[in-house]
């Protein structure tokens, strides 16, 4: 049983997720389910507040790297905020800076989304 | 004189990696070492474990030495699994991965070399052992 929580609200057409515990393989797949989930029903820009998530794992994400890919696909966009120094750095290593967004705050990613 | 070492055996359970990382970050502190050297640590930690888990048999565990040297901290990570070349691994690049078929994994060894100061892999058919420096 994973202690990773999401909570998802919305700002215009921006879904925020708001992540709180250890983003391993079942953090990121809970993550991608609710993207997938939104996206159906026609949601394109995603925010995730990682305020909460002071570790990650590769294996989470690499699931992140799955949404950016399905939100390729529709012309979609995600962003992320509230970063700990080393899940920003680690983001960095992967290479998901170049493909999504990273932003200190929470307004600073809703000015450009 | 011996460095002092810290000695974990885990079990191969989910997130046990966890219980490696706040036994480093204990450390970290005593050696007044800086958050981000302390966050780069747990990362490090994190994957050398998750690799270690995936590479062992079930029932096995995986032994964390933690070595506190004067000027670094030394971390192995030492287990009883089928070993593995890394010659045979592939550098990833996210260019490679996002709109193909590449499988999404495989970044462990990468961050775990871009995290830490040394990494040094020995690996036969019967273990794997990594050593991991994270200078002062």
């Amino acid at each position: 049983m994973s202690d990773f929580k999401t909570k998802v609200t919305a700002v215009n057409e921006v879904v925020i997720i708001e992540t709180e515990g250890y983003l391993n393989n079942e953090g990121g797949q809970m993550v991608y389910d609710i993207c997938i989930d939104k996206m159906a029903s026609g949601s394109r820009k995603f925010l995730l507040n990682l305020n909460g998530t002071k570790v990650v794992n590769s294996i989470g994400v690499s699931i992140i790297i799955e949404v950016i890919e399905k939100l390729q696909e529709v012309e979609g966009k995600l962003g992320y905020y509230n970063m700990a120094p080393i899940v920003e750095k680690t983001f960095h290593i992967m290479g998901l800076s170049k493909y999504s967004s990273l932003y200190k705050t929470e307004e600073l990613a809703l000015l450009e989304f | 004189m011996n460095s002092p070492t810290v000695e974990l055996k885990l079990p191969i359970l989910p997130n046990m990696e966890l219980v490696a990382t706040q036994t480093a970050d204990i450390i970290a502190k005593h050696m007044h070492l800086s958050e981000d050297q302390s966050g780069e640590i747990t990362m490090a930690l994190i994957e050398t474990c998750i690799n270690a888990f995936e590479h062992s048999k079930a029932g096995n565990n995986i032994f964390i030495h933690f070595i506190i040297e004067e000027s670094s901290l030394v971390i192995k990570v030492i287990d009883q699994g089928i070993g593995f070349d890394k010659s045979k691994v592939a550098i990833p690049k996210i260019e490679n991965k996002i709109g193909k078929d590449e499988r999404k994994r495989g970044w462990g060894l990468q961050l775990i070399q871009a995290l830490m100061d040394s990494v040094e892999f020995e690996s036969t058919d019967s273990g794997t052992t990594v050593t991991m420096t994270k200078n002062k």
